[in-house]
């Protein structure tokens, strides 16, 4: 039942959120000098002013402001996202094409840096000080304060043009033939530097915290009762302290889901990967008000599916947070 | 008047064909080219959507009229002969008998005359068709144009991307202005041109494939074209080193280009973009306090070294502009005034303008940018123009919108500008300078500049189909702009064409890749 109840809460904060989000938006994005008339304008290499009047009033942009908010907003009730005035195709067919290959490169991003990090993490709180642990930081801060797009290109360099082991750009090489595990690999292969450069970012934070919470965790009262009453230290570490070490590291996980859109955007761009973040910026620079929103609804609604699910995995980690209410 | 028939048409082709020097290579059939495009497409029908993204995929899915060799001569295509009335008021297309649509339907003279209504109500080029009052079609397979005024900007109107021949039977179910988001310009295209659109995936790669049954013989020579959408310069100057990708146009980084060079097996050249024709310059607003006295803008002038720029910031990939016609183009007059670097004289003309030096500083100016690529060129005018005492503000934009609006309404002092040509002066360079287009919105006459003799040159030039008497009219037009800088020519946007040494016929016309490549060639 509290499950039931913290479901129905989360709904109903979820449409009160979704819609600050978009009125927000709306009204930051309507401030803004300028509209997508002139970056239409900027992609046909100018335009004549008659064409520029009659594209406004094409996209109702010659209206008032409030007049454009109750469109819009009268549009998403009904479920509608609208349509892209900048690339002309209904923004839910857009934005939904792209999700997969967002999806694809950040959960593989986030598992692999989540795997490696708590391993990391408990690896060296076992020797704080040994030289290794201090290897692990080093390599983990430094992943983590190098901008994406700088690690992304020297990877390209080392591993496209040096060594000439993975593909430049993009998800796929359109030019072979083959059944699905053909593709599949080469679609691996895609993913190598992408998801290499973007879980360099959330190794550090995993590690980090694995290994402060482990540090602390292995310090404690029951930690040493199960020393003391003779258990392998294998099962020691791992599972009386890592299971109680690893409900901050879940809880950072979740929060990490906000980064679908927002630290792949760089990893994106760099490599070309056609995915929400590359549309996101493109539909930013060319003021694509329908697409913004759009993939912000969904960002906003993938946070809050992901707050609820790290909220049920903490349940499933931790038996103490339930409870506790 | 100039009646081309098919023999002399093909005698020319012919000739251009061993200028290029392309006749010693056999070209051979087959194999899939990788190219690639620098931005997002926004829509693949070149005939309500300009622009050099679209112009690539465009020209391949959409044959044109005409197409030009490199030496600016008009040769035949959709068109295999033409003819100009003696009077100037009519033009005469015969179309080619066999070509037909990628869905077998047969390309006729009312197709062209649907075109030509489309793109006058989507395109947004108005002036190119502007004087087109009909077309009249006497039979399936000629098209007669009949003008309001005689029109030499048409010729290069009717080549390139720019008079996209599309299928009435497809694009005339909607209204003619709605054709510009008709659902058929992303997906099914049934073009006109050499290959027909196999996959559009936004955001990805546009796939094209040969068209079988295109009127050219033998042609196209590929099998298939991959465009492939990579939008960041470093990632690309990489995709062409390791191979990835055979060929790309339109690399205008100064870094990326001299890089690219130095690389095997890759050729790198300026060539190609007469007819797009893009500059760079330093925009004017003549209209505004100080900046309304010529002296002042001919100080300014004087006081930027083009030199500088060109080595320092363009680091020799750009040549100097000095007038608003691209240096390819046969109007181009470089026989104007070239403002040297002259910092006395430009103190000399300040003090002369009333505005002496009152400590270290005459007077304040700010200065646009639009994008964040040309803000060492906007920081360097600053450096250089403290130097004759004039103060200069930078004023960055959030982004395009922010500064299209300030320049739009002429909300700005300085501003360092790229506009592009466009093929005739007509279609790209009247717009900057021509009166009655003050503060239209971006790329109009942003300057606020007006002259009555500039006017009158560009009209007369704009119904004169004498090539000598325009080029005539188009030298004195240049001498007037150089002399009264409402904008002041720096040098051509470096665009360059990467392509690698399997490459044969790479596309160096006038057009760059905005013209169709059913020439290029993969060797073995």
């Amino acid at each position: 039942m509290k499950t039931f109840g913290l479901i129905v809460n989360r709904l109903v904060y979820a449409f009160v959120l979704l819609f600050a989000v978009l009125v927000l938006n709306f009204t930051l994005m309507h401030m803004a000098p300028g509209d997508v008339a002139d970056t239409i304008s900027q992609s046909m290499g100018g335009a004549d002013e008659e064409l520029l009047i009659e594209i406004r009033k094409d996209y109702g942009l010659d209206q008032p402001y409030y007049q454009q908010l109750v469109t819009y907003i009268g549009k998403v009730l009904r479920f509608d996202l609208g349509h892209s005035f900048f690339f002309n195709e209904p923004v839910s067919k857009l934005v939904l094409e792209r999700v997969p290959a967002t999806l694809l490169l950040v959960i593989t991003a986030q598992i692999l840096a989540l795997l490696l990090g708590v391993v990391l993490g408990v690896y060296s709180a076992r020797k704080p000080n040994g030289i290794l642990s201090h290897f692990v930081t080093l390599f983990a801060l430094f992943g983590y304060s190098a901008p994406v797009f700088w690690t992304g290109i020297l990877l390209l360099i080392a591993f496209s043009l040096q060594i000439p082991l993975f593909p430049v750009a993009g998800m796929r090489d359109v030019t072979i033939e083959g059944n699905f595990w053909v593709h599949a690999i080469d679609v691996m292969k895609h993913m190598v530097l992408p998801v290499l450069t973007l879980a360099s970012i959330f190794l550090a934070l995993y590690s980090r915290l694995a290994r402060a919470t482990m540090i602390e965790t292995l310090g404690t009262d029951f930690v040493r009762t199960a020393r003391a009453k003779g258990l392998p230290e294998r099962q020691v570490v791992y599972k009386h302290a890592l299971r109680n070490s690893l409900s901050p590291v879940v809880t950072l996980a979740g929060l990490q889901f906000s980064a679908v859109v927002s630290g792949a955007v760089l990893v994106e761009a760099v490599f070309s990967w056609p995915g929400l973040g590359t549309l996101a910026f493109q539909s930013i620079i060319a003021r694509d008000t329908p697409t913004i929103l759009g993939i912000l609804f969904f960002s906003a609604l993938v946070v809050i599916i992901g707050n609820l699910l790290t909220d049920l995995a903490l349940r499933f980690v931790d038996p103490r947070v339930g409870a506790s209410k | 008047m100039r009646k081309f028939t098919r023999n002399v048409a093909a005698a020319m082709s012919l000739v251009a064909f061993t200028a290029a020097g392309v006749i010693a290579d056999t070209p051979t059939r087959g194999g899939t080219l990788v190219t690639v495009l620098g931005s997002n497409v926004r829509n693949l029908n070149s005939a309500v959507q300009s622009g050099i993204v679209t112009g690539y995929p465009g020209a391949q899915l959409f044959a044109s009229p005409l197409r030009y060799d490199d030496s600016w001569t008009p040769q035949p295509y959709l068109a295999e002969s033409w003819d100009v009335s003696d009077d100037g008021m009519s033009v005469t297309l015969n179309l080619v008998k066999n070509a037909t649509f990628h869905d077998g339907q047969p390309i006729t003279s009312s197709d062209v005359a649907f075109s030509v209504e489309v793109i006058k109500n989507n395109h947004p080029f108005k002036s190119m068709f502007a004087p087109v009052e009909n077309v009249e079609t006497p039979d399936a397979h000629t098209a007669i144009l009949k003008l309001s005024k005689p029109h030499p900007a048409l010729m290069l109107a009717m080549s390139g991307q720019l008079m996209s021949i599309i299928p009435e039977h497809i694009y005339g179910d909607v209204p003619i202005n709605e054709v510009k988001t008709h659902p058929r310009n992303n997906e099914n295209v049934v073009g006109s041109g050499p290959f027909k659109l196999v996959e559009f995936k936004n955001g990805e790669h546009v796939i094209l494939e040969r068209y079988d049954g295109f009127f050219m013989e033998g042609r196209p020579y590929l099998d298939k074209v991959v465009m492939r959408i990579i939008t960041d310069p470093a990632a690309r100057a990489i995709a062409y080193e390791n191979g990835e990708v055979h060929m790309g146009a339109f690399e205008s980084l100064p870094r990326v280009i001299n890089r690219l060079k130095k690389a095997d097996g890759l050729n790198v050249t300026p060539d190609g973009y007469g007819g797009i024709g893009p500059l760079d310059w330093l925009a004017i607003n003549t209209t505004k306090g100080p900046l309304a006295d010529v002296r002042v803008r001919k100080a300014i002038a004087h006081a930027i070294d083009k030199n500088f720029i060109m080595k320092a910031i363009m680091q020799g990939t750009a040549s100097e502009s000095r007038t608003g016609i691209h240096p390819d183009s046969p109007f181009y007059s470089a026989d104007v005034e070239a403002y040297a670097l002259d910092l006395d004289k430009a103190n000399a003309l300040l003090d002369e303008a009333g505005y002496p030096k009152n400590g270290d500083t005459r007077f304040s100016v700010t200065i646009d940018f639009g994008w964040p690529g040309v803000k060492p060129q906007v920081e360097y005018v600053k450096a250089a123009l403290k130097k004759v005492g004039i103060d200069v503000e930078v004023r960055a934009s959030a982004d395009f919108p922010t500064w299209a609006k300030r320049m739009g309404t002429m909300d700005f002092d300085l501003s360092w500008d790229t506009v592009f040509n466009w093929g005739d002066p007509v279609i790209g360079v009247h717009r900057t300078y021509d009166s009655s287009n003050i503060a239209k919105g971006v790329w109009s006459n942003t300057q606020g500049y007006s002259n009555a003799r500039v006017d009158e040159l560009m009209q007369m030039a704009a119904v004169e189909n004498d090539m000598e008497k325009r080029k005539a009219l188009y030298a004195e037009f240049q001498a007037i702009i150089a002399d009264e800088v409402p904008v002041y020519h720096v040098n051509t946007l470096p665009y360059h064409t990467v392509y690698s040494d399997k490459i044969g016929n790479p596309p160096i016309g006038i057009w760059a890749t905005s013209s169709p490549i059913d020439m290029v060639y993969l060797k073995d």
